[in-house]
């Protein structure tokens, strides 16, 4: 969770935010604005009101430019989330390989539904569409990594692993 | 004939080092030493390379209408926000030999007059954003990227962006949206970005695949990459095969190749796993039409079917689809079309950026009434429903997002009519697992 009083990049993640906006013209740093939303997730795991007005100061940006934004970008999660966040792809060809009960299995195994976060906040199971690994299906992402080729019992697997 | 994926095996080809050995950079020295800007524009535009990401445009042409006012920056954006379903080539080839896009855009932003490019790649490829970044602080180390790259005066800077999870970003103008930091809505056109696109500046937006292929273009010629492929499909495309075959994953095929034998040989897809029959194939990503097997490996007139802009698209919706991005789906017969039908609409209907109100209501309308035929709650007049709101939505919209949710809607009823009736008949037996298995003398039964 997060509060107002803590919400600061360390120095080493400003230093990111510096560099990134070196990247744009001069005045366009709103162009840094998705690149620092994935830093500011990665930070505090979801985007806050507290931690997008944060963003928009850096950026000197309304808070408003940073809300719109977020919003419309799925990756972005705009309640608090588990610490694991299973993303699977619920579309077409992940579904022609089994994607329907491979998920549904992981779903099962964890006791909760799509959307939701086990009790004991280590896992949140999002639904989302094509992650562009079609051939490797089904797929989910955890953060930055790939699992493909998914069966059930690799899920059981992948579980346990990450209940350690 | 390879030319984007020939060492794409080779052990180490994502660092420079093993990248150059195999010939890597050649086309840098070659294009900035040797040509000019437009000599290099020149040579893509004989190549006849059309865009890779879907619309087949002729990419030297796209380059030609580029403005050049005095005094105004120029940009090149790669288009890597790869999101159509059934497509991952542009992920594969990045993510296995990222120099190879990155020597693309140094020659295709020379050409172009750009000294600051940008990849913006979709947010869930955050661990190739990462190897492409690795792969271009090399290139900057070795002198082949920030000023006066290898002593021709030519400086270019380049810079990877992370999209956040949309697949409108990969329609340019939303691209050009999101880069600048807004949500990714269409632009109206015109002014096209060649006048007016990132910052108000003249942009040019190509994608991955197009952008690889430019490297060989200059170290062989535009004539000898036009001599590849048939007519003007010319040079190798990246295909994305997934579904029911033995070998799914990414291949590079001479255009021209045979859908036959692209489907059952074992150099390429391998057959129909488990011995099942083809039912059907999506040829180019989820927005093009779904063809029966019949219409996929033959034309309406009986002619073989090639792996070719036009020979996919012979016979026009009615009986033809179209090549798009090449994201190439395979269903055998224990396929449900319906259900496919329905994961398309949803991601239609998810993916929608709401700003036009045929595509905001109509994807959410499509999706409503497929889930009920799906779900067994459908109604007779629902088949009908969802071919008159495909009609309403395309042609109708900014962009061509909407002609994208109608057009596989459409052509699922066009040509598997039987199914949609069937689910709507036996509502029962329509939700029952593996309901597909249950039906009898079905017209696609072969």
């Amino acid at each position: 969770m997060t509060n107002t009083q803590t919400i600061q990049f360390p120095a080493d993640t400003l230093d990111k935010v510096h560099e990134i906006i070196k990247r744009y013209p001069e005045g366009k740093q709103k162009s840094a604005l998705l690149p620092i939303l994935h830093l500011a997730q990665a930070e505090w795991k979801w985007c806050s009101p507290e931690v997008m007005d944060y963003v928009a100061g850096l950026l000197k940006l309304s808070p408003v430019e940073v809300y719109e934004v977020a919003s419309f970008y799925t990756m972005f999660h705009l309640e608090p989330v588990g610490n694991h966040v299973i993303e699977y792809c619920r579309t077409g060809p992940c579904c022609l390989m089994g994607g329907v009960e491979v998920y549904d299995h992981l779903k099962a195994k964890l006791g909760i539904e799509t959307g939701e976060t086990t009790a004991d906040g280590k896992f949140t199971v999002k639904e989302v569409e094509c992650l562009a690994a079609c051939g490797w299906g089904p797929v989910f992402q955890i953060r930055e990594k790939f699992y493909m080729n998914l069966t059930t019992q690799k899920v059981d697997e992948i579980i346990e692993e990450l209940s350690k | 004939m390879k030319i984007l994926t020939e060492h794409i095996d080779v052990q180490g080809i994502e660092t420079i080092d093993v990248f150059r050995k195999h010939g890597g950079y050649t086309a840098v020295e070659k294009a900035l030493k040797k040509m000019t800007p437009d000599e290099v524009t020149e040579e893509v535009k004989k190549s006849g390379l059309r865009g890779r990401g879907g619309a087949g445009f002729p990419m030297g042409m796209k380059w030609s209408f580029l403005a050049k006012p005095e005094g105004v920056p120029r940009y090149l954006v790669c288009n890597a926000d790869e999101s159509e379903p059934g497509t991952f080539k542009d992920h594969y080839l990045m993510m296995k030999s990222p120099h190879t896009l990155i020597e693309g855009m140094i020659v295709s932003s020379y050409a172009l007059g750009a000294n600051t490019s940008y990849i913006y790649i979709r947010g869930e490829l955050m661990y190739v954003a990462t190897i492409l970044e690795k792969a271009i602080q090399e290139a900057k180390d070795k002198g082949l990227l920030g000023k006066n790259i290898l002593g021709s005066g030519y400086d270019l800077e380049l810079h990877v962006q992370l999209g956040g999870g949309a697949y409108i970003c990969g329609e340019e103008t939303a691209l050009l949206e999101s880069l600048e930091g807004k949500r990714g809505n269409p632009r109206n056109k015109p002014p096209f970005p060649a006048v007016k696109g990132l910052w108000q500046c003249p942009t040019v937006v190509n994608n991955v695949e197009s952008i690889a292929a430019t490297s060989w273009i200059v170290n062989n010629g535009g004539d000898e990459y036009a001599k590849i492929g048939i007519g003007r499909s010319t040079g190798t495309k990246l295909i994305s095969v997934s579904g029911h075959v033995r070998k799914p994953g990414v291949y590079e095929l001479p255009l021209g190749l045979s859908v036959e034998d692209f489907i059952y040989s074992d150099d390429w897809c391998g057959g129909i796993r488990d011995g099942h029959k083809l039912k059907a194939v999506v040829a180019g990503g989820s927005s093009v039409p779904i063809l029966p097997a019949e219409l996929i490996l033959k034309t309406a007139n009986g002619e073989n079917r090639l792996m070719t802009y036009e020979s996919l698209s012979d016979g026009g919706f009615v009986s033809g689809t179209m090549l798009g991005s090449g994201g190439f789906v395979v269903m055998d017969e224990r396929t449900c079309i319906v259900h496919n039908t329905l994961t398309f609409g949803r991601f239609y209907h998810h993916e929608s950026c709401g700003q036009c109100s045929p595509c905001r209501e109509g994807t959410g309308w499509m999706d409503k009434v497929l889930y009920r035929i799906e779900h067994g709650k459908g109604r007779q007049e629902d088949i009908d429903l969802l071919v008159d709101v495909a009609k309403k939505i395309e042609g109708n919209t900014i962009c061509p997002l909407g002609d994208a949710a109608a057009w596989p809607v459409a052509a699922a009823i066009r040509h598997f009519r039987d199914e949609f009736e069937w689910h709507i008949n036996h509502p029962e037996k329509a939700t029952q697992k593996g309901a597909v298995f249950m039906r009898e003398g079905a017209s696609w039964s072969m």
